[in-house]
């Protein structure tokens, strides 16, 4: 199921419903990274808030989508990482460094149009 | 629910159903939701280690008592090439797939007990025990 993108002003916004597959997040990756481009966009919101499990390759494929739309001029934001999720992520080991991440889709936004030039 | 559940692993949906299953079983058990993600977790991470290495494969869910305390048994099981050395598989960073290389050690830090039984040309079984605490 692919995963809609909506536009808010010159910020995307792609809002995971459902548990994903690994098609289906590199499919994302790739709508976002041209999207980012056709809109001229310069923020990338990814909010998991509905993912119940981000295990090794959904952690390195959102933080693929982050690099991928820095190098398109955008920043990414990933939102709503539940409190399991985050425990489990730290137990597995794995970070999302150098990817800016916040509570939820406001604060996001927020922290998009604060460090907006 | 039955106490033991199969799950065929053939593609990348199947991780998903299996680890959805894992927690469904891990919920019926009295698990906490920490819990459950932390084996719903474990279980993805095994079930793609089936996929990336051997193609295909099984996991099998099954309950067991511990200590007078509820526990899940999680089995993936696959006829797959095998792992030549598992001392150095359950290495972090190591991965012969391109991946990170997190996810046997990884999953095992998730569980309470964890075991690889693995030979050359035959197939890998990884056998997981997370108990309620």
């Amino acid at each position: 199921m692919p995963v809609p993108i909506l536009r808010l002003d010159d910020v995307l916004v792609a809002s995971i419903q459902a548990a994903l597959t690994d098609q289906d997040l590199l499919q994302l990756r790739d709508d976002l990274s041209e999207k980012v481009g056709r809109f001229r966009a310069r923020g990338v919101i990814v909010d998991v808030t509905a993912l119940d499990v981000l295990d090794s390759f959904a952690t390195r494929t959102v933080r693929g989508i982050a690099y991928t739309a820095r190098l398109r001029g955008a920043r990414t934001v990933v939102v709503g990482i539940q409190p399991d999720v985050a425990f489990a992520m730290v137990q597995l080991g794995l970070t999302l460094e150098g990817v800016a991440t916040a509570l939820d889709l406001d604060e996001g936004l927020a922290l998009l149009r604060r460090d907006a030039p | 629910m039955p106490a033991e559940v199969l799950v065929p692993i053939r593609d990348e949906t199947d991780i998903v159903t299996a680890r959805q299953r894992g927690r469904e079983l891990a919920a019926a058990h009295g698990f906490s939701k920490t819990e459950q993600t932390l084996i719903a977790t474990a279980i993805s991470e095994v079930a793609r280690n089936i996929l990336a290495y051997a193609r295909r494969g099984e996991i099998v869910l099954a309950t067991s008592e511990h200590q007078s305390r509820p526990c899940i048994v999680v089995v993936a099981r696959d006829e797959g090439p095998g792992i030549q050395d598992v001392d150095v598989a359950m290495r972090e960073g190591y991965s012969t797939s391109n991946g990170l290389g997190m996810g046997l050690p990884g999953a095992k830090r998730l569980m309470d007990a964890f075991d690889v039984v693995s030979a050359v040309g035959k197939g890998t079984t990884v056998t997981m025990r997370k108990c309620v605490r």
